[in-house]
């Protein structure tokens, strides 16, 4: 209960922190922030001008207006988007499913991959491993954007296989997932790879199999699960990666979502949405890794204690 | 008391003269392009426009006509300068944060763990975009802001590395000699939570070029019609269709790149902990 | 029942085993005793057919019940693993699935042998641990290893491997990890199983340890069994130099001379200690009060959590006593500033019991030495020629001087922390469980160094330990902790002797003798 407590704690302190840094944020954008919240091609007079100061309270001190903020925030209202004229918290909204689409099928096909790479290569001989580094060393090592573009060359242009770009249906969605779920394919194969391989070197792995267990019984029934505990710590990295990842691969497919609702934001310097997207990452951030902190207590007995 | 030896890592006989055999050319074209490619990488000759890999254009032309041999060679030296400057940069602020928090005082390592707790739950691409947004695009802009988004992970390493040394029992040892804080610090600390992270850069740094190339890919680094990696695949993305050589070869060399320095990177790891523990 | 005839072993072209023959009969106990690097573990493993996949295995014989096993496939294998021999590890800690029950791990071994059927699988596992002498086994059943004590989990482990009742158990080090008291639980419960009936292959480290278990000892050593014999007459008459070597360092076999009395150079009054765990406080050190004489030395003798490296962290001023104080050579050494503590350093230093964690391990034996010759304030001129010196006094060569603490062996490492303790020319040494991480006869050259130095050099020790044999060997007085305080002290003979708390009677008790109980 005090554990569940300091981690809720700690959570808002991070949400917090968030918020607070896309205000800093915005305060540090040269020039004043009337024109930053209207953006370059507005034509307001200078009475609206005068209106929306007023209105956003930027006549009044430094510490108030942040605290204004932090509350329209914890109400949820987020702003709106200068360049589309609605609310911020509609337009996240509106792009969040292609987004979680793309994320979790990018997921599946990673932790896929990553298993059967790493069970199947795992303590094997030279040559097998050597062929298991080479692939994740690979696989680490591209750049989304460019798997993309081949992947796009290979098997829409050469090879009409799946729809070329901006298609929202299941067919299009493989080669975007398998865009953004390969490097992350090739870290957790390494990660759960090497996992595995500490644990059959522990003497616990050989009283195992001294007590009759075959090699696969070891890795599936004992093995596997310290492996999985070490995959734990990748958390804030995979989240990371799956969302900054979207803004990239959303770009080469031509998808909408997220990571493209953000790129145009930045582009336009669209604040309130650049602002919105941060307390979200942070956001799904928190909400995933103590998710995963549970699982984690659920897996290894002895962080319970 | 038992016999378990742990196995070699495979294929390391042959890795590391192939990694630097990669990179050779790569720097090479970085330090001196004129000597690979003498014809201006900008120069357009539309008669010439997209035509295939063969023996006067090795990998073919772009739209404009002009040779993409002589702009990967010459797009070398801004996209390692990306990679490079941001993780130097990274590398020297995670520095002194993570000793700041470990070294100063409870006070300080509150303040430093907390700002660094809320940093690490942003996407990095998320935190570069966001300093973008504040100070826009251009390359400077582009090395901080990859800069800004490295920082956290380093000073989080540098922290816990130096918070290990602290309480490690040399440390003690070194006090019970009579050693001050201050020889503590600089002979002991210092060296040792500095050491693993530079290691660690190098493949940090690969990690850097991607994201320096990935940022001028989505238009905010080294704008055309300058030869950047990442620029040029952007500019390529048009013509996939037709011309499947423009997307290739400058993706090619990224991750050619980038594979070579993780080969090289995790060699000098192996060869450090080898050494110290 | 198990015969083996010119065993080999080796990992590409390294033989780790090499023509190693025995034979183990039912209801007998063969103790193979070796230090590391042997080969004693492999033979081992090598009996269960899990030498490891590098490994290449080869015997003239080797037969388990009638049956040849150098022809068995890996399903065959499979078939006498667990059900027919039983390997028991190391420290139950790592030796059982450190994420599944206790409960769980022993039902394993009842499932794969198909020993009993789901149903009665619950019902076999309660027997069994209460057959190893766990009590309350409903609750320990559903706990993991790491809520169990060092004991009761080794029991454990030993159920897990009785499971399926194999004839024969080969027990690789089972009482390592664990202190002395539980050590000797440990052994007279695999006593048991083999008065009733088991072969039993015992392999150690220890000789005195073995001994009052063992019918017959096998001595190894480099990959060979350099002498074989019934335990009574190995241990009475060994006949090869290894042997005798071996033999002759077990510490205990002769106590320490008394010396002559000096002036108090260390007094611990009153001290106690706090530290904060999870669940509240816990008093790591209750009331303490001892002194050191120059030229002495006082052995401080406790298990494992009893306190005393917390007692050797705040003599040398490396930590705060919450009450009580301390005084080096009659001055205040705790409670002031460390300011002025750092200039009267050079009069107490430590050797400490992981000796490679105590150097940094980026420095050379010859920056090590020549840091801590440079706090005594000698010229950088002089310091060489002192580094020299020091490595002298240790019995070590100069062309160690370029090498880092990786590589060396253990003792030279030990060696090389007694130099840097030395380098200041002390008057007092904490030696903090300094041998423990060694093997017996590299032991006994630390200890031999030890005793020599303080002869020549009059400085007085303040030296812990878990291990009774080693007190006894360097002690002039002894001091027994338990729980934080001490519960007896006095001179060394007369606590050997005469021990008057019940604790330290039943320490000595559970201290291992080289007299076999069988033949005694």
């Amino acid at each position: 209960m005090r554990t569940l407590a300091k981690r809720v704690g700690a959570g808002l302190a991070v949400l917090y922190g968030a918020a607070t840094l896309a205000f800093v944020s915005l305060q540090l954008i040269p020039g004043d922030t009337v024109s930053t919240l209207l953006g370059p091609a507005t034509t307001a007079s200078a009475e609206v001008r005068a209106q929306i100061s007023a209105e956003l309270g930027l006549d009044q001190p430094p510490l108030t207006r942040y605290l204004a903020y932090l509350g329209r925030v914890v109400t949820g209202d987020l702003g709106s988007s200068y360049q589309l004229q609605r609310p911020v918290w509609q337009l996240i909204g509106d792009q969040l499913g292609p987004t979680v689409q793309l994320a979790a099928a990018a997921m599946a096909a990673a932790v896929l991959i990553a298993l059967v790479s790493a069970v199947a290569t795992a303590g094997r001989r030279r040559q097998v491993r050597a062929a298991a580094t080479a692939w994740e060393l690979v696989a680490v090592s591209l750049p989304s954007y460019w798997l993309g573009i081949l992947l796009l060359t290979a098997f829409s242009f050469q090879l009409p296989i799946f729809p070329v770009i901006g298609a929202q249906d299941l067919p299009a969605l493989v080669l975007p997932a398998l865009t953004l779920g390969l490097p992350i394919a090739g870290v957790l194969a390494q990660v759960l790879r090497e996992g595995l391989e500490a644990a059959l070197a522990q003497p616990f792995a050989v009283t195992a199999r001294a007590r009759g267990l075959s090699q696969t019984a070891v890795r599936l029934r004992h093995a596997l699960r310290h492996a999985a505990s070490s995959l734990a710590t990748l958390t804030g990295w995979l989240v990371g990666t799956l969302l900054g990842g979207a803004v990239l691969v959303e770009t080469v497919f031509g998808r909408s979502g997220i990571g493209a609702l953000t790129l145009q934001a930045v582009d336009n310097k669209d604040m309130p949405v650049v602002m919105g997207v941060v307390l979200l990452s942070a956001l799904v951030f928190v909400v995933i890794s103590n998710l995963v902190d549970l699982l984690y207590r659920v897996i290894d007995p002895r962080v319970r204690a | 008391m038992t016999a378990l030896t742990l196995t070699r890592a495979p294929g390391r006989r042959w890795s590391l003269p192939l990694a630097w055999a990669v990179l050779a050319p790569i720097l090479v074209a970085a330090a001196a392009p004129e000597l690979l490619a003498a014809v201006s990488p900008i120069a357009t000759d539309p008669v010439n426009a997209l035509l295939p890999p063969g023996a006067g254009h090795w990998f073919g032309t772009d739209q404009l006509g002009r040779d993409l041999f002589t702009r990967v060679v010459h797009g070398a030296r801004p996209s390692l300068l990306l990679g490079l400057g941001a993780t130097v940069l990274a590398v020297a602020a995670g520095a002194l944060l993570g000793l700041a928090a470990a070294l100063g005082g409870r006070a300080a390592d509150q303040v430093v763990t907390r700002v660094l707790d809320i940093l690490l739950s942003l996407p990095q691409l998320l935190l570069a975009l966001l300093v973008i947004t504040v100070l826009g695009g251009g390359v400077a802009n582009v090395v901080l802001a990859i800069a800004v988004a490295f920082t956290p992970g380093y000073a989080r390493i540098v922290r816990a590395e130096a918070l290990v040394v602290r309480r490690s029992g040399y440390v003690e040892a070194a006090k019970g000699l009579g050693l001050g804080r201050p020889a503590l610090i600089a002979r002991h600390i210092l060296p040792n939570a500095v050491g693993p992270l530079l290691v660690l850069a190098t493949v940090g740094f690969g990690t850097a070029l991607i994201a320096g190339s990935g940022l001028s890919f989505l238009g905010f680094g080294v704008q055309p019609p300058d030869p950047e990696w990442g620029a040029m695949l952007a500019e390529g993305r048009d013509f996939l269709a037709t011309a499947w050589w423009i997307g290739l070869f400058p993706g090619a060399a990224i991750t050619a790149t980038v594979i070579a320095v993780n080969v090289l990177g995790r060699a000098a790891q192996r060869r450090f902990t080898r050494r110290t523990s | 029942m198990i015969q083996v005839d010119g065993l080999e072993v080796s990992f590409g072209a390294v033989p780790a085993v090499r023509d190693v023959s025995f034979r183990v009969a039912p209801g007998e106990c063969l103790a193979i005793v070796g230090e590391s690097g042997s080969g004693k573990s492999v033979t081992a493993r090598a009996l269960v057919g899990l030498a490891g996949d590098r490994a290449a295995v080869r015997a003239r014989a080797f037969t388990f019940e009638g049956e040849d096993l150098t022809a068995l496939t890996e399903t065959g294998w499979r078939a006498v693993r667990g059900r027919r021999i039983g390997l028991i590890l190391q420290d139950a800690l790592v030796s059982l699935d450190p994420l599944r029950t206790v409960g769980a791990e022993v039902a394993e071994t009842l499932r794969v042998h198909r020993i009993a059927d789901r149903a009665a699988r619950p019902d076999r596992v309660l027997s069994l641990l209460s057959e190893v002498g766990i009590p309350d086994p409903e609750r320990r059943a559903r706990q993991h290893p790491h809520e169990l004590s060092g004991g009761l989990r080794q029991r454990a482990l030993i159920a897990s491997v009785l499971a399926a009742g194999p004839s024969l158990l080969v027990a690789d080090e089972p009482t390592t990890a664990l202190d002395a008291t539980i050590q000797a639980q440990i052994l007279d419960l695999l006593g048991r199983l083999r008065d009733s009936g088991s072969g039993l292959l015992l392999i150690s480290h220890d000789l005195a340890a073995v001994a009052r278990l063992a019918d017959r000892i096998a001595v190894m050593h480099e990959g060979r069994i350099v002498e074989e014999g019934p335990a009574a007459e190995l241990l009475a008459g060994p006949r090869h130099p290894y042997t005798r070597a071996l033999l002759a360092a077990v510490p205990g076999a002769r106590a320490k001379a008394p010396g002559e009395r000096g002036p108090v150079l260390l007094s611990v009054a009153g001290v106690s200690r706090r530290f904060r765990t999870p669940d509240g406080h816990q008093q790591a050190v209750d009331d303490v009060s001892f002194e050191l004489r120059e030229g002495e030395t006082l052995g401080l003798v406790g298990e494992s959590g009893s306190g005393k490296t917390t007692v050797a962290r705040i003599a040398l001023g490396l930590l705060e006593p919450d009450a009580g104080r301390v005084l080096l050579g009659g001055e205040p050494w705790s409670g002031v500033p460390e300011r002025d503590r750092r200039a009267r350093r050079r009069r107490i230093q430590a050797v400490y019991q992981d000796p490679l964690g105590s150097f940094d391990p980026r420095h050379t034996v010859g920056r090590i030495l020549g840091q801590a010759v440079a706090l005594t304030g000698l010229p950088r001129r002089a310091r060489p020629a002192r580094v020299a010196e020091l490595l002298d006094q240790v019995g070590l060569s100069a062309t160690l001087l370029g090498r880092r603490p990786l590589e060396m062996s253990g003792g030279q490492r030990q060696r090389v922390a007694i130099a840097r303790a030395l380098a200041a020319r002390p008057d007092v040494i904490v030696c903090d469980e300094p041998v423990s991480a060694l093997d017996v006869s590299i032991q006994a050259q630390i200890l031999d160094l030890l005793a020599a130095l303080q002869r020549d050099l009059g400085v007085a020790m303040l030296f812990i330990s878990h291990d009774l044999g080693v007190i006894r060997h360097v002690s002039d007085r002894i001091a027994v902790m338990k729980d934080g305080r001490i519960v007896e002290s006095g001179d060394a003979a007369e606590v050997f002797e005469s021990p008057a708390h019940p604790y330290t009677k039943e320490l000595l008790a559970a201290v291992p003798t080289l007299t076999p109980e069988r033949s005694a």
